[in-house]
């Protein structure tokens, strides 16, 4: 045994195996529920925005991994995971080129330009989500109904390939899937005009309750289903790839001042289970504020964080410019991580005031 | 009742990594044959090495002196066996930069003869405890966990501090390791005899022996023997059967689990009234003081999947790993790492041919597969590392302050508090070598500490000079001064004296 073939490295001499690439396989396992919901609810559109965000995505990281002379360039999967979170906060006939521009802003400007992975300051897939909204504002606020995958009102895969890449169908008319507001914009625009949620939410718009649960809304490709997002979002937890602190406060942070809001003017205000199932919250508590790299470490920094994403979330949804406020609430209050984790670290072994 | 919690505590964090016992648990001790030379260090333990008190030529028996301690914390080292002190001289020893240390050379005579004057205490009890303790020091006993730190100082409270409990540490968390199972196994009875000895030395009436749950053997070993022994004495000993969590056997973490409490940042367990000591150091204690036979040897584990036989054996100290390894049938092809100590804390050799010594628990012959050692990615921020530290710190922010020689940030960062268990590093999925970063990063601040001292110091050195300089010109000009005014008096009582009658004319002035 020749002394140099030993390898002399510090301890621990052993670990528990777990790698960044593992964790990033769960979370895109844990997304399927709502990524096939997506499809399932939107039709062959939504597997080609998800393709072509997913795939800019990941040519983008290649690049920039080329260019930093990196090994390894895509092993870890992150890129995959931006570009398929991407497509969930878009619009279900999101043209191409607004796909292609989020997928290379995500890994440019929202990642590489602090450093890589590990060092962004904002979720890379929001803050592409948040430029692609204030910058193409007509693209990502327009509705088309659910259309199915299959059924009579479901596209092609040819006419969706042409609505996708040209704006109109492979016969060269314009589709006549019935645009219509999300159930937040709709409340947002006829509760400003000063009518009541009921009104709102009645008479010729058609809003339920177990639609919002299981998906079949307007809305973002990702978001609508709630419950395929909870399935992912209770899997990541069981696998112990998140905490519940954050999911949870971000919950609470908006469940609770929609709750008594709700209870002091119901006209005026719609009920909590409305700001649960519809818009992102559910997407942003499960998927978007979780993100490892931009929020806090420690247990108490991710309940304030969370907390603030969620009061965020209702204040810019009740009193904001915009229908929905999960993107910009997460993107806010990414920006406090580091003095999060810098004022609440745990009391260490032996300084607790107790013991002393 | 006191000190003890009626209900075991958790502690904060800690990792469940996989045992591994099963490759060494079934081999009972066994005697490591005399091996042809030893190399003994003469700095075995925590605190200042020891002084040679023997020359190159000298025949030395099994447990003759051959270093003195030095200073208040220090331990005596002792022959191994009988034979000829051939060298004294540096020679490579486990240390975590491959440096050299003084060692004696010893040329085994294959006798391994005790010295016949060496004799033990009939009755240990009866001795004033201050005996004790110095049998216990002379015979060089040190903490056998790993710590190495000399014990009869852990038998000598100060006296305005009361031992509550004396805590035995039998929890062998680190994976691989089964010394100290077997140890409770084989010898329980000798164990008791320790703890009595220890108990007396302290003065205490309390001892609760922690195990942890996957070793029901020595469990019931050392249960059976309590329940022996338990009318022979007023002090109660009892064995507390905890659940498996690394890192259980650290002092800190074994003392909050038994008594609920915790021992206060930067002070010592005996500040809270607890001692703790290991399972193998009650038998070393007790082989000095019943045989007066100083600490010459250990139970060392050899084990891993990359040694043919797996053994826990009888070691001289001295011994040198590559002689194990060989008794052992040697080294797998597939050998990646080995590892003196525990896998998780225990330190990688580059080099084989080094000796055991007093805190070498085990040598772990580790394979590819089972052995770390990926490339770092930078850190995605998971706070695994958080939910595994037992001391509650924030090792990815530390670890990050380290590399980066944020030192200010550093000492912060309660880096001290760290106890290097590697449980971050141990979780870390981007294989960040945390442990790696802390150890650099209290060398560093260490040095700052110690430059910012020197630099103080020589400010105020060149303060005082500045200062008496300053004086002496003073002193100097003082006197220059002085000389003046004299010569000057001088004069003028010259010129005084010339006038004659100057009495009169002074008197007239003042007249006028």
């Amino acid at each position: 045994m020749s002394p140099s073939s030993l390898l002399f490295t510090s301890s621990p001499h052993i670990h528990a195996g777990d790698s960044i690439p593992r964790i990033m396989h769960t979370v895109i396992l844990a997304l399927m529920p709502a990524t096939l919901m997506a499809v399932l609810i939107f039709g062959w559109p939504a597997l080609l925005i998800l393709l072509i965000t997913t795939a800019t995505a990941m040519l983008t990281e290649y690049l920039m991994m080329k260019i930093r002379n990196r090994p390894s360039p895509l092993g870890d999967m992150s890129a995959a995971l931006t570009g398929i979170l991407l497509a969930l906060t878009l619009p279900p006939h999101t043209p191409w080129w607004v796909c292609v521009v989020g997928g290379v802003f995500a890994i440019l400007l929202g990642k590489f330009v602090y450093g890589g992975l590990g060092f962004n300051m904002f979720n890379p897939a929001l803050i592409a989500r948040v430029f692609l909204l204030i910058s193409f504002p007509v693209e990502l606020t327009s509705w088309p109904q659910p259309t199915g995958l299959f059924g009579q009102k479901a596209l092609s895969f040819m006419d969706s390939l042409s609505l996708i890449t040209t704006g109109h169908l492979a016969s060269g008319k314009l589709v006549d899937a019935i645009s219509a507001a999300t159930p937040l914009g709709q409340y947002h625009v006829v509760v400003g005009m000063g009518k009541s949620v009921r009104e709102a939410l009645g008479g010729d718009y058609v809003f339920s309750y177990f639609s919002a649960f299981t998906g079949f809304i307007n809305g973002s490709l990702g978001e609508t289903s709630a419950i395929a997002l909870a399935l992912g979002g209770v899997y990541l937890i069981r696998k112990r790839i998140i905490s519940w602190h954050i999911p949870v406060s971000m919950f609470a942070g908006t469940l609770i001042p929609a709750t008594i809001f709700w209870i002091v003017n119901g006209s005026k205000y719609p009920d909590p289970l409305f700001h649960l199932l519809t818009g992102g919250l559910v997407l942003g508590a499960f998927f978007m504020a979780t993100d490892m790299v931009t929020s806090p470490v420690t247990p108490l920094g991710q309940i304030i964080f969370g907390a603030g994403c969620g009061l965020l979330t209702y204040i810019i949804r009740t009193w904001g410019g915009y229908p929905e406020g999960v993107s910009f609430a997460i993107v806010i209050m990414n920006a406090t991580v580091p003095l999060l984790d810098q004022y609440t670290h745990p009391v260490v072994y032996g300084k607790a005031k107790k013991n002393v | 009742m006191g000190i003890v919690a009626s209900v075991l505590k958790k502690f904060h964090g800690g990792v469940h990594p996989p045992g591994h016992k099963e490759l060494s648990e079934h081999c009972a001790i066994e005697p490591m044959p005399l091996p042809k030379r030893l190399v003994v260090p003469f700095h075995q333990h925590l605190g200042a090495p020891s002084e040679p008190v023997v020359k190159v030529g000298d025949t030395v028996f099994k447990g003759d002196l051959l270093g003195g301690a030095a200073g208040g914390i220090s331990a005596t080292v002792h022959a191994p066996t009988s034979g000829t002190i051939i060298a004294i001289e540096e020679h490579v020893v486990g240390h975590p930069s491959g440096l050299t240390m003084l060692c004696a050379i010893m040329e085994p005579d294959g006798k391994d003869q005790w010295n016949p004057q060496l004799k033990g205490v009939d009755n240990p009890l009866s001795l004033e405890p201050v005996a004790v303790r110095d049998l216990v020091k002379n015979a060089g006993v040190v903490g056998l966990g790993g710590a190495t730190f000399p014990s009869f100082v852990k038998l000598s409270p100060p006296r305005d501090k009361v031992v509550d409990l004396l805590l035995i540490n039998a929890v062998e968390c680190e994976p691989y390791l089964t010394c100290d199972a077997r140890l409770m196994e084989e010898r329980p009875k000798d164990v008791i005899e320790g703890i009595r000895i220890m108990l007396h030395a302290l003065q205490t009436k309390e001892c609760v022996i922690g195990i942890e749950d996957n070793k029901p053997k020595a469990i019931a070993a050392m249960q059976n023997a309590v329940a022996a022994e338990a009318s022979q004495s007023a002090a109660a000993i009892r064995v507390v059967v905890l659940p498996v969590m690394y890192p259980q056997g650290s002092e800190k973490q074994l003392i909050e689990v038994v008594t609920g409490r915790q021992v206060p940042s930067r002070q010592l367990p005996i500040d809270i009234g607890v001692i703790v000591h290991n399972v193998a150091t009650a038998v070393a204690v007790r082989d000095a003081v019943c045989f007066g036979r100083p600490l010459v040897s250990r139970i060392v584990t050899v084990t891993g999947k990359g040694i043919t036989r797996p053994a826990n054996m009888e070691v001289l100290i001295g011994t040198q790993v590559d002689d194990i390894i060989a008794h052992c049938g040697g080294l797998k092809p597939d050998i990646h790492k080995v590892v003196m100590g525990g896998p998780m804390m225990g330190l990688a050799l580059h080099q084989t041919n080094v000796p055991v010594v007093k805190g070498c628990s085990g040598i772990l012959a580790l394979t590819r597969d089972e052995s770390s050692g990926k490339p770092e990615h930078s850190c995605i921020r998971c706070g695994s590392c958080v939910n595994a530290c037992p001391i509650q710190l924030v090792p990815c922010t530390m670890a990050w302050f380290a590399k980066t020689e944020q030192l200010d940030q550093l000492s912060k960062a309660d880096l001290f508090d760290c106890i290097e268990c590697g449980s971050c590093a141990y979780v870390c999925p981007a294989n960040v070598p945390l442990v790696h970063y802390f150890r650099y990063g209290k060398l560093a601040l260490q040095s700052k500490d110690r430059e910012e001292k020197k630099r103080e110091l020589t400010k105020q050195r060149s303060k005082l000079r500045e200062d008496r300089l300053a004086r002496e010109k003073e002193e100097k000009e003082r006197k220059k001064e002085e000389m003046k005014a004299k010569m000057a008096a001088k004069k003028k009582s010259g010129k005084e004296a010339d006038k004659q009658n100057p009495a009169a004319e002074s008197g007239n002035e003042a007249q006028v």
